[in-house]
Formats: C-alpha cells, sequence, structure tokens
C-alpha cells in the first residue's frame, strides 16, 4: 500500500462540535412504519379492502342469504372469511415490501437497529388487524339490522364477546403466521404462495392423511396448526385444544418469527 | 471524520474487501476510486451498517453507525438512488425521512427547493422519475438531517452536465463549511474536479491513497528555450536526465535545478515550469492495471460511456 501521508496543515478547520441529537423514540418508528402502510397506492387499497371486502360479504349476505334464519352469527363468517385472506397478505406484505422495493436500504439506514423495525411492523400489523376485526363486525352488525328492518323480526345478537375475541386470536395467528413467513422468504409472491400453501394446501393434505393413519387423526391437533386454530373461528376449545394451539403456534409462527427475525438481523441489505 | 480500520468483508473464498484503511477527514472531499467490483460499494454498505464485516470496523464521527443516536442527522448517506417504492411520491419519501428524524415538514420543502425538484415532481410518483431526478431525490434525502458527514455512491451518475457542476458546488460548499465528504464514481473527471484527497481500491486492496496533488505530481519539470539541443548537452554534461517532448525537454528534476542550470550554460530559456501532473485517468489505469476486468483501456471507456450517456 503506497500511503502518502497527509500535511496535517492542509486540514481545514472542522464543524465546532454540535449537540448529539436524540435518540429516535419507538413510537416515532411506530408511527412512520404505519404510515409506509398506507402511502402507496397499493398499500391504501389493500386496507381498503378491508372495508370493501366486509361491505360486499355483508351485502351479499341480506341480498342472497335466507333472511328469516339471518343471524350476528351469519355476517361474522361472512365477513370473517375475506378477513382471513386479506389480513394475512396484510402481515406478508408488511414486511416483504421493504425487499421487493429496495426500500430495506433507505430503512435501516434511517434506522439501523432492525429489531425495532420488524417490532415496529409486528405491532402495527396485530394493531389493524383487531381493528380491522371491529370494523368488520360493526359492517355486519349493520348487515344484521338491516335484514331485521327488511323481515320486520328482532336482530338475533347470538356472538358473545368471547367468541369475538376467538374470532380476533384466529385471524391475528393467520397475520402472524404470514409475518413469519415474510421475515423467512423475503420476497412477496413466494411469501404470499408460501401462506396459502400453508393455509389451503396443508389441510387438506393432513384431512388425507388422518383418512387414511388412524393415529394422524387422532395426532394431528398436536402438529397442525389450523386443526386447532379452524376451531377458534366457530366452537368452544377444550385444555387440550388450547394446548395445542400453543404447540402449533410455537412450532409453525414462533419458530419460523425468530429463525426469520435472525436471518432478517444478519442479511445483508442491498 | 470517518475512520475505516482494517475492514475485511468475505463472502466465502471470495474476498470482497481485504483489509482497507483509511480515513476521509473533515474540510475535505475524499474521492473512493476503482474498477466495477473492486469492493467500493461494499465497504460503504459496511460504513452505514448494511453489511457486516469479516473483521475490522469503520466508525463514523467516532462511533459505529449503529452506535449513531438517530444517524441520518449526523450522516447523510445515498447508496443508490433507485432503492424506492416506485409508488411512493419524492415528496413522500422525504416526509417519511423527516418524520423518522423527527424534522418538521417545513425542511421537505427547503430540500425540494435546494435540489431544485418542482411542486410538480415533487408530486410524482417515483416510477415515473428519470434517474437524474431520482439523484436529486437521493441527495435531498441525504442533506435533510443537515449532517456533517456525506457517504455518495455513484451521486453524479445520471446527472446532466448542469447538474454535475450542480452537485459539485454543493459537495464543495459543504466540505468548505467543515463537512467530510465521501464520494464514488467511475466519473473520474469529476473526482479529478472535486476531490481533495483520492482513495483508490482495486481487487479489494487499496492501491493507493493520499491528496490528489501529491498523487498526481510527476516530479517532473517541462522546459522551453531557443537552442533545445544546447540546452540538453548542458542538462547531460550535470546528470540530469532530459527527454524531448515535442518541441519541449521533460527533466527529471525541480523546475530551479533546471533554470539553474540553464543560465551557468548562457542558455535563455522560454518557459520553465513543473510538467503537468499524471492525469487521473492515467493514473486509475496505472494502479489498477492488474485489476481490470477488460483489456486495459476498454473498461475505463466503458466506465465514462457508461457515466456520460446515462
Amino acid at each position: 500500500m503506497s500511503t502518502l501521508t497527509l500535511d496535517p496543515t492542509v486540514a481545514t478547520q472542522a464543524r465546532p462540535p454540535r449537540a448529539e441529537p436524540a435518540p429516535i423514540p419507538f413510537r416515532r418508528v411506530l408511527l412512520v412504519e404505519l404510515r409506509k402502510m398506507f402511502d402507496t397506492r397499493s398499500g391504501f387499497w389493500l386496507m381498503a379492502s378491508i372495508v370493501v371486502a366486509s361491505v360486499i360479504a355483508t351485502a351479499l349476505t341480506v341480498l342472497l342469504g335466507d333472511r328469516e334464519t339471518l343471524s350476528f352469527d351469519s355476517f361474522a363468517a361472512a365477513v370473517g372469511s375475506p378477513m382471513s385472506i386479506v389480513l394475512p397478505i396484510i402481515g406478508v406484505l408488511a414486511v416483504t415490501s421493504e425487499w421487493s422495493q429496495r426500500t430495506a436500504l433507505t430503512t435501516f439506514t434511517l434506522v439501523p437497529s432492525r429489531p425495532r423495525v420488524i417490532g415496529a411492523k409486528a405491532v402495527n400489523v396485530l394493531a389493524i388487524g383487531a381493528l380491522s376485526m371491529l370494523v368488520a363486525l360493526a359492517i355486519g352488525a349493520l348487515g344484521n339490522l338491516v335484514t331485521a328492518a327488511i323481515t320486520g323480526n328482532e336482530a338475533v345478537w347470538d356472538i358473545t364477546a368471547g367468541t369475538f375475541s376467538q374470532i380476533v386470536l384466529a385471524n391475528e395467528l393467520g397475520m402472524m403466521l404470514g409475518f413469519a413467513l415474510g421475515l423467512l422468504l423475503r420476497s412477496s409472491p413466494a411469501a404470499v404462495v408460501g401462506y396459502f400453501v400453508v393455509n389451503l394446501v396443508l389441510p387438506g393434505l393432513s384431512s388425507a392423511l388422518a383418512s387414511s393413519q388412524q393415529w394422524w387423526a387422532e395426532n394431528a391437533g398436536w402438529f397442525d396448526l389450523n386443526a386447532t386454530r379452524f376451531l377458534l373461528f366457530d366452537s368452544t376449545l377444550t385444555t387440550q385444544e388450547w394446548t395445542q394451539l400453543a404447540i402449533t403456534s410455537g412450532l409453525w409462527i414462533v419458530l419460523p418469527l425468530a429463525i426469520g427475525l435472525r436471518l432478517v438481523l444478519r442479511s445483508e441489505v442491498k | 471524520m470517518i475512520t475505516v480500520e482494517s475492514l475485511t468483508r468475505a463472502y466465502g473464498g471470495f474476498t470482497a474487501v481485504d483489509d482497507v484503511s483509511f480515513i476521509a477527514r473533515p474540510g475535505r472531499v475524499t474521492g473512493f476510486l476503482g474498477p466495477n467490483g473492486a469492493g467500493k460499494s461494499t465497504t460503504m454498505r459496511v460504513m452505514v451498517g448494511l453489511t457486516e464485516p469479516t473483521s475490522g470496523r469503520a466508525t463514523i464521527l467516532g462511533r459505529r453507525f449503529a452506535e449513531l443516536p438517530n444517524p441520518a442527522r449526523e450522516v447523510g448517506v445515498l447508496l443508490d438512488a433507485s432503492a424506492q417504492h416506485a409508488g411512493r411520491t419524492g415528496r413522500e419519501i422525504l416526509r417519511i425521512a423527516a418524520l423518522t428524524m423527527g424534522l418538521p415538514s417545513t425542511r421537505v420543502d427547503e430540500m425540494l427547493a435546494l435540489v431544485g425538484l418542482t411542486e410538480e415532481e415533487a408530486g410524482r410518483r417515483v416510477r415515473h422519475y428519470s434517474l437524474g431526478m431520482r439523484q436529486r431525490l437521493g441527495i435531498a434525502t441525504a442533506l435533510l438531517g443537515d449532517p456533517e458527514v456525506l457517504i455518495l455512491d455513484e451521486p453524479a451518475n445520471g446527472l446532466d452536465p448542469a447538474g454535475i457542476r450542480w452537485m459539485r458546488d454543493l459537495l464543495r460548499g459543504f466540505a468548505d463549511d467543515g463537512g467530510t465528504v465521501l464520494l464514488s464514481s467511475h466519473l473520474l473527471h469529476e473526482i479529478e474536479v472535486i476531490a481533495d484527497d483520492l482513495v483508490v481500491i482495486g481487487h479489494g486492496r487499496i492501491v493507493a491513497e493520499g491528496t490528489k496533488d501529491a498523487l498526481l505530481a510527476s516530479g517532473e519539470t517541462l522546459v522551453r528555450a531557443d537552442d533545445l539541443a544546447a540546452l540538453a548537452r548542458a542538462l547531460d554534461a550535470v546528470g540530469l536526465e532530459a527527454t524531448a517532448a515535442g518541441d519541449a525537454l521533460l527533466v527529471a528534476a525541480e523546475p530551479a535545478d533546471v533554470g539553474r542550470t540553464a543560465y551557468a550554460a548562457g542558455i535563455a530559456v522560454t518557459e520553465l515550469r513543473a510538467a503537468d501532473g499524471a492525469r487521473l485517468e492515467e493514473m486509475f489505469l496505472e494502479l489498477t492495471a492488474s485489476t481490470q476486468r477488460d483489456g486495459l483501456g476498454n473498461d475505463l471507456a466503458d466506465h465514462s460511456d457508461e457515466g456520460q450517456a446515462a
């Protein structure tokens, strides 16, 4: 290495020392990450689709359903199915858009602590999930009232706070599964496909296996997240089922989340 | 100030950055040069914590980048102007950055004005931006936090001649105010005009480092006289080596020695000065000759074409 030493006299006066800037508070990272989920056309319409899908599902239920038998539970089921597709995609894209759009470069330069950014995204995703479910349910409730007005019957409110919390939990788990796959794969198409494989293909395989394998039929709940997660939508879980839910959530959500987080922390951002 | 100490980054068996050490000083513009794949961008990514070094470290203002409490307020970074969400408007990208740094939105307008993006352009989505506009937006993002240090990877890429001139003045002013500027570029002429110090890298290793003046100085003297042959004989007599260069002589000595020799021999000198230094281009090619990807010269021509045409 040919090093030519600099003449110290040529170095001009440095700036006077400045006050150290205050650290970035977590709530600011939270706010910025939330804003980033809404400030693009695709992001905005993904969020808007929560309301749009709930309105369409509710309207279809009122128009096409057997109005005499419709209750709040029918509407909750109707708005619930689009939610179970849209919300996990929000979970996936909250992470993967940073990589597919290469914004991670700017994001992690502005906030070098990657766990803080990922943490803020996770909090936002969970908050959006809970809020979306409230919005969806409110739209469903409106549908229930409209149906009652049409039929002249008393509106039937057959969903307890407990059932609703279970539905919210099921959806939050779905979002976190999407979020974990996003961290693990860091590619929007791969993670979205991955989510639907886990959620639509695996349950089919699992039940096919259960029909031929007695052992699997009895014990699938200990390995298959969906076996117990789907129960959250319409039944009261036994203690064993709650335990199965906790174990399978650990296997399918916490484990990929931990591995994905580790990969994101160590990966090179280009 | 940026301090890079024995920085090494290996990918499996391939060492992209190999024991690189240098300092970019405040008040000066440091040009970071090297052929494609020499390790410039990797070094810059390590500086801002996007890539973990295999060994060694880089500090900015005495700290690792990740330890800076609000890095963008101290270090302005532009690594890739195209790494932005295509669906965001230019203004929104600056707003997000300002929000993260804790700056008022008026600062966004100041920066847009500074980099010459109009109100209408700022409201356009970045997918509709030219490379030059993206580059201006990137420079606006880097300057937003009023930093003390600038790290810019190929900032002149895609700028028109007026834009290049504008950026040169901007960086000069920034350094003259005591700021530290580290910039990489393939546009050797740009670096030659603006840089005070140079760091040349090839195959991941530093091949030259120092002030531009020292690196480019030739140490030769150019002399003209009516009787060139007599002057050559006089120089030869005192043991100074002179070679003909057109209607002048190039002498491997200081102008003062050449002048004295001519005076002693009674020869009237018509021109006497330090010979032009090597052009950066020649130095660059010479230093990186062993690391060039293509035949000597081709690579350089490619680079400058790339820069001019983009």
